[in-house]
């Protein structure tokens, strides 16, 4: 029964930036979706938070030794250019979400994210905390292996031919026909 | 390891008023015999798109409530699907339902919100038959995800599929992502198209925001599940605890 559903959701995700895909554009290939940055969402404790977004410029995700996003508020420890290997810790920036204020740290060894944690995470109302009870939470190997995620498909509400054209899977479809 | 080695091809179709993307990955997906496969699943879509249409006035659903043909006469799997419909309404304590609103007041049979996961599910089937090939179908955002059951189920070399969670308040980003080897992922929220979502307890359709996505075996009781879970209570919500073993669901 290993072959089933295995959720990545994320207690940290990797939030890809649509560089706004159009199609007088379609020679530009979908890796320029490389701006990538970090946002927490909070799955973990409490509830959902939608389009959490750290508030600096997106930086590349793999810069070694550096914060993939967010401002750096509380390094425990001070970077090194060459990557050293001590552990550093970033807090986002506290966002409002619809849901209330959702704030994320992460610990980054070496470039890599090693663990994820939600420093504020919404209540939510009661409805939303009950059918994430059910959601399996994400732990933080999950989120740690999202960091170098690409995506292969998007799902969301059901969009209509028009709103295909622009959007992620489109792209992504494009990619490889 | 293998996801990025193996070769890939995408097909995309406009099928069943929604586009449809079918990606294969494996050492054989630009054989004669992959590109049949894929054909003979788009094959099926459109036949379900023939018999349950609500937008095609000879489909065996709109001549059913016509009255031009008895559930009989109908192709059987219009019977199936009122069955489905009804299990699905005990299922989610009545928030999903397949009676909805017509034009004149009053409620007809309308079992669009179950066909499409219901046509993915049995498409699939001609896929599944491709050895060493593992496919996920993106059915205007519900997404469905297998293999041939000669590709490894886990690792080493397995096929994962990153699927990422559209952002329901900017829809140009990804709020979350699951790795997916095998099963189906819905999403049910009203940012693609305004309220289009049928409250069955309060008779309105449904205006507020934000996206449910609903994870498990099958795409029919993924899809329907993230339905019921967007517009239902907590009833619902304390069914899907219950009445769904192996679907997992996110709120954004």
């Amino acid at each position: 029964m290993r072959r089933i559903v295995t959720w990545a959701m994320s207690t940290l995700t990797v939030l890809v930036l649509l560089f706004s895909y159009n199609t007088s554009r379609s020679s530009q290939p979908v890796a320029t979706a490389d701006t990538r940055r970090l946002a927490g969402t909070s799955q973990q404790a409490n509830g959902p938070a939608a389009g959490v977004s750290p508030g600096q410029q997106p930086q590349p995700a793999q810069a070694p030794g550096g914060a993939p996003a967010g401002s750096s508020s509380k390094p425990s420890a001070p970077s090194s250019p060459s990557g050293s290997t001590a552990p550093k810790t970033v807090a986002g920036d506290p966002v409002m979400t619809p849901y209330g204020p959702v704030q994320v740290q992460i610990t980054l060894q070496n470039g890599r994210i090693t663990s994820a944690d939600a420093l504020q995470a919404p209540s939510g109302s009661g409805r939303d905390q009950m059918i994430n009870s059910q959601a399996v939470p994400v732990y933080n190997e999950e989120a740690v292996t999202a960091q170098s995620a690409t995506i292969d498909v998007v799902s969301g509400a059901t969009y209509t031919y028009d709103g295909y054209v622009q959007s992620l899977q489109s792209a992504i479809d494009r990619s490889h026909q | 390891m293998a996801r990025d080695v193996l070769p890939r091809k995408a097909w995309v179709e406009h099928v069943m008023g929604m586009p449809v993307s079918i990606h294969l990955r494996g050492d054989d997906v630009s054989s004669l015999r992959a590109a049949r496969a894929v054909s003979a699943t788009f094959d099926v879509l459109r036949e379900m798109d023939r018999i349950f249409s609500t937008y095609r006035a000879d489909s065996d659903v709109l001549r059913l409530r016509r009255g031009e043909l008895t559930l009989q006469q109908c192709h059987p799997l219009v019977g199936e699907a009122l069955a489905i419909g009804e299990e699905a309404a005990r299922r989610t304590a009545g928030a999903f339902t397949t009676l909805l609103p017509e034009g004149d007041g009053g409620l007809g049979f309308d079992p669009t919100g179950l066909v499409k996961g219901w046509a993915v599910d049995r498409a699939a089937g001609a896929l599944r038959e491709l050895s060493r090939v593992s496919f996920c179908i993106n059915a205007g955002g519900d997404v469905l995800v297998d293999a041939a059951p000669d590709l490894p189920a886990s690792d080493p070399g397995a096929v994962t599929w990153r699927v990422g969670i559209e952002d329901p308040g900017d829809r140009s980003r990804i709020a979350a992502t699951l790795s997916v080897t095998s099963g189906a992922i819905a999403t049910s929220g009203t940012a693609a198209r305004g309220a289009h979502l049928y409250d069955p307890a309060t008779g309105a359709m449904v205006g507020r925001v934000g996206s449910v996505t609903v994870a498990g075996p099958t795409l029919l009781w993924a899809d329907v599940w993230a339905t019921a879970l967007f517009v239902g209570g907590p009833a619902t919500v304390l069914s899907f605890g219950t009445e769904a073993p192996g679907y997992r669901s996110l709120t954004l």
